[in-house]
């Protein structure tokens, strides 16, 4: 509002007194009071509303738990699809069984997981489910490939490689924590 | 500011159409300024501004709201208690909901005591009926959207009341009931009807009401 200084409509300079040089006309101090009013009030109507419409952008996001996923001993080298549950509180729909999965497989005597969840564009992606291109993960979306490692292979869509989920073995059994992402 | 307008301007030429909506004369026994038991007339104003607050807090509450008989309550309550400032946004459309039935009976009393219902302005009258009507629909449906314990049976004994007019009342009753009970189907149309007919109709009357007004102009002082 600062430039409004120079406002031909509402400061004319030949009405309500003053006038000396830098002074703000009667007229001018009308102006801005009721603009900053009218302002005021305005923001009293759209702030909260705005800020309920941008709540879920401000909202800390829940730390995902180490859940049990399967027995170590039905982990063999070639990628294998677990399912798992989560609970999780989605709005007001609370404690919501939610359905998770991983594609786990051995690497010597490490066990890795991969989150299946295509790094372009967030379809779901499968183990050798393309007959063109064998031992890889192919996402049927766009056609996006990636090899064992979850590396994404140049060329395809996908942008990064798919996200790791960190591995803890307790008693034979593999639990599966928060996801780490990889570039 | 000023730079950025007058580039609009000179190429919309927006300044008459300011002019149409705003710059016209108030005559001195309106203004509250000259005589201030003048601001009776600014019932109507009122009533639309608080129409207007209506009309934003709802927009922004239907982002949250659901209106579902497993997840209405629930997610009310969670726009209440979970998600910021939603407790005031739901206050302003509850409270004004009340301040909108309130200001329109004021502007109505106005317009009565002052006769400003005379010719040549009966069509504005009959048009403000409609809205009076319009205004009162839109507070019986939204009352039953939280689907708790008040808003259920206060949409029984509506229906039920809607349901003693001679000849058509349980057809009306049925109706607006979406079926024998008050249930899933009711909640669906309350709501529709809630956020999309009458606001419809509503904008409809008002526009209709705001160009009589500005054809026939403010009637006359006492």
């Amino acid at each position: 509002m600062a430039e409004s200084a120079s406002q031909p409509h509402f400061g004319a300079p030949d009405d309500a007194g003053g006038g000396r040089e830098g002074e703000i006309t009667r007229r001018q101090f009308l102006t801005y009071t009721l603009m900053g009013t009218g302002g005021f009030m305005a923001s009293m109507l759209l702030v909260p509303p705005l800020r309920m419409a941008v709540d879920p952008l401000l909202k800390a996001g829940e730390e995902k738990p180490f859940v049990p996923v399967a027995d170590v001993n039905e982990i063999t080298d070639e990628p294998k699809r677990f399912e798992f549950t989560l609970k999780i509180n989605d709005a007001w729909v609370k404690n919501q069984a939610t359905t998770y999965s991983a594609w786990v497989y051995k690497e010597g005597s490490e066990i890795v997981a991969l989150s299946p969840i295509c790094k372009h564009l967030g379809c779901t992606v499968n183990w050798n489910a393309s007959p063109e291109h064998p031992n890889m993960f192919y996402c049927p979306c766009h056609g996006g490939l990636y090899t064992k490692d979850g590396i994404n292979v140049p060329g395809t869509p996908p942008r990064a490689p798919l996200d790791l989920y960190e591995v803890k073995v307790e008693g034979g059994k593999l639990y599966l924590g928060p996801l780490i992402q990889r570039t | 500011m000023q730079r950025i307008y007058n580039w609009l301007d000179e190429r919309l030429d927006l300044s008459p159409i300011w002019r149409d909506i705003a710059d016209h004369e108030v005559p001195e026994h309106v203004n509250p300024a000259h005589h201030f038991s003048a601001f009776v007339y600014c019932f109507g104003g009122l009533t639309f501004f608080t129409i207007v607050i209506q009309i934003l807090s709802g927009m922004f509450l239907t982002m949250y709201y659901t209106p579902d008989i497993v997840n209405a309550y629930n997610s009310v309550k969670y726009l209440q208690t979970e998600v910021a400032f939603g407790y005031i946004v739901r206050g302003m459309h509850h409270w004004g909901a009340s301040v909108v039935i309130v200001m329109m009976f004021l502007h109505m009393l106005r317009v009565f005591f002052t006769g400003a219902y005379k010719k040549p302005r009966e069509m504005n009258w009959v048009v403000g009926v409609l809205i009076f009507a319009v205004v009162l629909g839109l507070g019986f449906t939204g009352y039953l959207l939280p689907w708790d314990n008040k808003a259920y049976f206060a949409t029984k004994v509506g229906l039920e009341i809607a349901e003693t007019v001679p000849i058509v009342g349980p057809y009306v009753k049925s109706f607006l009931a979406g079926g024998d009970i008050v249930g899933a189907a009711t909640l669906a149309r309350f709501f529709a009807i809630h956020v999309f007919f009458l606001p419809g109709l509503l904008l409809l009357l008002l526009a209709i009401h705001f160009i009589l007004i500005r054809r026939q102009g403010i009637s006359g002082p006492l």
